[in-house]
């Protein structure tokens, strides 16, 4: 779409001129000559337990970029967990004390997830769950998660191997629940580490890539459609147009326009992003190109432009992720 | 009766030292008077005398009291009362004085409103003696005094806190103050004081625990909510609260019937007080609109670092964490940053040092890299976050104004540019309409750090030369400024550092001339194709000028191997300007230029080798080309015949003589020149006041040299300069005509 010539043209800079103790490596998009791989290999030995990350899959995470934490500690999550919870009693009732440690109406709690990291380099994810006391029923009873949310870091070598000691690099952060207590967390992280929070929006240069790689993966189950949703802008009705083709003849494609198995290339993008707007121009008279790309789902996960993912299968999910991260840090840097 | 006489017979004995410094204080009052008043000296001393006898009757008096006495109109008690109250009131009373006054007040045996009387008048001269003050808070225990005079006492203990000359003794009965908080009338004067008194080490969970279960009966009180948000500062681990934004004061005023005497005995005695302190917590300033939480353009407040939980096995992870660390909140005035440089930490968000001047001077005695990586990652996404031309929809201009506002005064306090600032600057650069935030952002350029970045062509030039082609007049000078400004920085940040460090001089040295060439270089184009673009506008030249008189002096002025002489394309407009404030800098700049080759010359002759970098041939060659041109017109009236630089003036006689101007050859020098022309009619005005001709030609000989000495009256002082340096006059007679360049 022309209206991301700005957004791409942006120079993507490699070193400062301050002797900051990290340089910039390599440019990374809009540069057509470099690959990217679709699911990397894992590094570590062990093959991850789909069940530990099963909670991750089929919810709509909001993302955001972080920029690296100052002094984190990894032994210190349960002391976080009960700072953060007297931070959100505290917030929730302005002007009233609260003491640390005791029991509130949200519980908090804080825990790495060791499996989600790509590199050597790679921190293990951290997830924070706030849930609230169930008051009326039983003790037994669980307690009922309101909201969760986890930064991660799969392949975030170009931000991880510059950073001094003292900072942690977990760029991606992903939410799913109220907006109010996402505010209240990424308010007490920015205050206890330093760090930014940014939403994520996905560029439709971004998304084009992600239905081509995704839509050439192969899956062990039927899977849905391959959906992609333009807006059509300037227009004094909002007009979205759906365009959905069947995974397999989008996957047969996609094998067509693909030089190298494993490794995709802008250029390659283009071509089939071109074919599927040829054919459409040709039955409907429509220049998609002339359109924004909105939202694209396939069976492996689904991404809007605004910054919203649900991913669908847990195979692909270091995958995805290291996708995102590689976007959350080109915002960060 | 029978007491007081006593006591009056019987003065003061007791407390020889106390009445030495009582003495000492009667003349301290006298010397102030005899300042103050010296027509009255005499009667004055008489008045202060007096006032001192019957103030050391009163004290005296009032140490001896036995038994609870009442007091009548007229009795002796009450003209005691008068004198403490009248002498308070003008000079304050004497250190030794408070004891026994807080002796009286608060054992209870005279009426109430006696005591309040005498509460009201400790009004200080100088310090309160803590022992005094300990005292009385022993009487406070024993409770022989009434609520009210409890509650005055405290309030009377508050406003004169900095006036107590000790405080370890104080600091040593928090205990007992935090006992009286049970007292619901007591509690939010106690609360005041507490907040006065506390210190990391008297935070504990019991106090806490104490706290908060006032706070649950009696709800939100905002004496309360500060002492529970100081714990905070110093415990954030054991307690948490967040004061709503709209808070503004979390004491009543408590300052009673003294803050008025207080002032004005310190006025009479010292002149004003320097003693006012004022309390606060890092509460961020009220946010004007809601935002996002994730984009407070708004600045955060230096808070202490709440991410330093217990743990002794990690004391020595971070160099300026400890226990004893000062929380900056407290810090207000340079002494203190002083006294604490050991014991500060940075605070919780690097952000907030922007708007804190001590900690900006604190920042640039701290060399750790994670300062300015912390200060990277903030800036950066705040920039990007909230550029107003970068962002669709963004309304709030005028706040990221004053934000890019903000880090130009930090980068100028500094003395440093920001890395995210350059970096947000090559990135939106090209995206820029040159209109938005324009001042800021022109601003901001200056301090974009010099750097071997061999690609400030594409990053920084290009973007800006499109910008500058394309837009107003008013831009282009402003363009300019900017760039002189940034050539300044470059050279000073240079002269510091090749002071600093000899040793890699010469690696840093070519890559700073390479760079600063290059602007230079740069700045040369757009001034030229900006000059044809403006019509050689005058205000133009002016700011390209004031560019070049730094350009014409960086081996002299800088130490710098790099002359680079300015383009035709800007010397001729600038010798053929039509107004004298350009002519004059251009002869200011030549002037400037000759001094530095001379210098470069005579260094290269004595091989002294200053530095091993020989300016070329070529760079004479031009100023020579320029100087005959310029002499030529000014002077010798020969610069079309004479000119010799390609771009120059010559023209054929054949040529010229179409033009069929009459007086040609010397249309340019210093009388005839357009923008000489106004100085030209003026003087010949002063010489024959009855010629309304305009005789030109009379100005010859020895009015020539009247001329030029009412030239450099009239402020040309470029102008002379340039005359003195580079025109040998053969003979002050006929100087009519003879001028050599040199060179």
């Amino acid at each position: 779409a022309p209206e991301d010539g700005a957004v791409r043209t942006l120079p993507s800079l490699r070193r400062l001129s301050r002797a900051l103790p990290f340089g910039r490596s390599h440019g990374r998009l809009g540069v057509s000559s470099s690959g990217r791989l679709i699911v990397p290999a894992p590094s570590s030995q062990e093959k991850a337990d789909p069940q530990k990350t099963a909670f991750l899959l089929r919810k709509a995470w909001t993302l955001y970029s972080v920029t690296p934490l100052y002094r984190f500690r990894r032994g210190r999550l349960r002391d976080y967990a009960r700072l953060l919870g007297a931070f959100i009693a505290a917030e929730k009732q302005k002007g009233l004390a609260v003491e640390v440690g005791v029991e509130l109406d949200i519980k908090v709690a804080l825990s790495s997830l060791a499996d989600l990291r790509g590199s050597e380099l790679d921190q293990d994810a951290l997830l924070v769950q706030l849930s609230s006391r169930s008051q009326a029923s039983s003790k037994n009873s669980e307690d009922k998660v309101v909201w969760s949310g986890w930064f991660c870091s799969v392949f975030g070598d170009d931000l991880s191997e510059n950073v001094p000691e003292h900072f942690t690099c977990l760029p991606l952060f992903l939410t799913h629940g109220a907006e109010s207590y996402t505010s209240l967390v990424g308010s007490w992280f920015q205050k206890t580490f330093d760090c930014c929070f940014r939403r994520l929006a996905i560029s439709p240069l971004n998304l084009s890539w992600m239905v081509a790689m995704w839509a050439g993966c192969k899956l062990d189950r039927a899977a849905s459609a391959v959906e992609l949703v333009f807006s059509v802008p300037r227009l004094a009705q909002p007009l979205d147009i759906s365009y959905a083709i069947h995974p397999e003849d989008a996957k047969a494609l996609w094998d067509t326009v693909q030089k190298t198995p494993g490794e995709i290339t802008q250029e390659e993008v283009d071509v089939f992003m071109d074919c599927l707007y040829a054919h459409f121009h040709r039955h409907f008279k429509i220049h998609l190109s002339a359109a924004k790309l909105v939202k694209v789902s396939t069976g492996i996960a689904s991404a809007q432009c605004d910054g919203i993912v649900k991913i669908l299968h847990s195979q692909y999910l270091p995958g995805v992720l290291m996708l995102l991260t590689e976007l959350a840090i080109s915002q960060i840097q | 009766m029978q007491r007081s006489s006593r006591a009056r017979k019987q003065p003061l004995h007791a407390h020889h030292k106390s009445q030495t410094d009582l003495s000492a204080w009667r003349k301290g009052g006298t010397i102030d008077s005899e300042k103050s008043l010296q027509s009255h000296q005499s009667a004055n001393d008489q008045k202060y005398d007096s006032q001192e006898e019957s103030l050391e009757q009163a004290l005296s008096y009032f140490e001896k009291v036995q038994d609870c006495v009442a007091l009548k109109k007229q009795s002796v008690p009450q003209k005691h009362l008068d004198a403490v109250e009248s002498t308070a009131l003008k000079q304050g009373l004497p250190p030794e004085g408070f004891e026994i006054l807080l002796n009286i007040v608060l054992s209870g045996k005279f009426a109430d409103t006696v005591n309040t009387r005498l509460l009201k008048s400790l009004i200080p001269a100088s310090v309160i003696p803590e022992d005094s003050v300990v005292k009385a808070v022993s009487w406070l225990c024993v409770s022989k005094c009434s609520g009210n005079i409890k509650l005055l006492f405290l309030k009377w203990l508050i406003t004169m806190f900095d006036y107590i000359d000790h405080k370890e003794q104080l600091h040593a009965l928090y205990g007992i103050f935090f006992s009286f908080l049970q007292d619901e009338r007591l509690c939010p004067c106690i609360c005041h004081l507490l907040y006065l008194l506390t210190r990391k080490e008297h935070v504990n969970p019991f106090r806490i625990r104490r706290l908060l279960e006032l706070q649950a009966r009696m709800g939100m009180q905002s004496y309360l909510q500060a002492l529970l948000s100081l714990y905070k500062l110093f415990c954030p681990e054991q307690v948490t609260i967040t004061l709503p934004g709209k808070m503004k004061t979390y004491f009543k005023n408590s300052d009673g019937p003294w803050k008025a005497a207080i002032t004005a005995v310190r006025q009479r005695n010292q002149g004003p007080s320097s003693l006012s302190q004022t309390l606060f917590l890092g509460t961020a300033q009220p946010r004007s609109r809601k935002r996002k939480w994730n984009a407070q353009l708004v600045i955060p407040a230096s808070s202490a670092n709440t991410n330093n939980l217990e743990d002794d096995r990690e004391k020595c992870f971070y160099l300026y964490s400890t226990n004893e660390s000062f929380p900056l909140e407290q810090l207000h005035t340079f002494p203190q940053l002083l006294q604490n440089i050991h014991r500060l930490e940075f605070p919780s968000q690097m952000g907030s040092v922007l708007t804190n001047p001590l900690l900006l001077h604190y920042m640039n005695c701290v060399k750790d890299e994670s300062i300015y990586l912390r200060l990277y990652y903030w800036m950066g996404q705040m920039l990007q976050e909230e550029c107003t031309w970068c962002m669709v929809d963004n309304p709030y201009e005028e706040e990221f104004k004053s934000f890019l506002e903000t880090v130009y005064k930090a980068e100028c306090f500094l003395q440093e540019g920001f890395s995210a600032c350059e970096e947000f600057l090559y990135k939106t650069l090209p995206l820029w309409d040159g209109f938005c935030c324009r001042s800021e952002v022109l601003r901001l350029l200056s301090w974009i750090p010099l750097s071997s970045f061999s690609d400030i062509k594409s990053y920084l030039y290009d973007p800006l030369a499109q910008l500058f082609f394309t837009s107003s007049i008013y831009f282009k000078c402003s363009v300019l400024e900017s760039l002189k400004e940034l050539l300044q920085n470059w050279l000073n940040c240079n002269a510091i550092q090749v002071d600093l460090e000899s040793s890699s001089l010469n690696t840093t040295l070519s890559g700073l001339v390479n760079g600063v060439a290059e602007l230079v270089r740069f700045v040369g184009w757009i001034s030229t194709v900006g000059l044809r673009l403006e019509n050689n506008s005058m205000l133009l030249l002016y700011f390209i000028l004031d560019f070049y008189e730094i350009v014409c002096d960086m081996y002299l002025k800088y130490n710098l191997p790099l002359l680079i002489m300015l383009p035709a394309g800007i010397f001729y407009p600038a010798l053929l300007s039509m107004d004298s404030v350009n002519l004059n800098q251009l002869c200011y700049i030549m002037y400037r230029y000759r001094t530095n080759l001379v210098a470069a010359k005579e260094n290269e002759l004595c091989k002294k080798k200053m530095l091993q970098f020989k300016f070329s041939d070529q760079t004479y060659q031009v100023y020579n080309q320029y100087i005959i041109a310029m002499v030529g017109c000014l002077w010798t009236s020969s610069a079309f015949q004479k000119d010799i630089h390609p771009q120059g003036l010559h023209m054929d006689d054949e040529l010229l003589s179409k033009t069929a101007v009459k007086e040609l050859r010397n249309s340019f020098n210093i009388v005839y020149h357009p923008a000489m022309m106004g100085y030209s009619i003026q003087f010949l005005q002063q010489i024959c006041p009855d010629d309304t001709t305009f005789n030109f030609k009379l100005i010859k000989g020895k009015k020539w040299n009247w001329y030029l000495e009412y030239l450099y009256t009239q402020g040309l002082k470029g102008l002379k300069v340039f005359i003195e340096s580079s025109i040998s006059r053969v003979s002050q007679a006929s100087c009519n005509k003879a001028g050599n360049a040199e060179a």
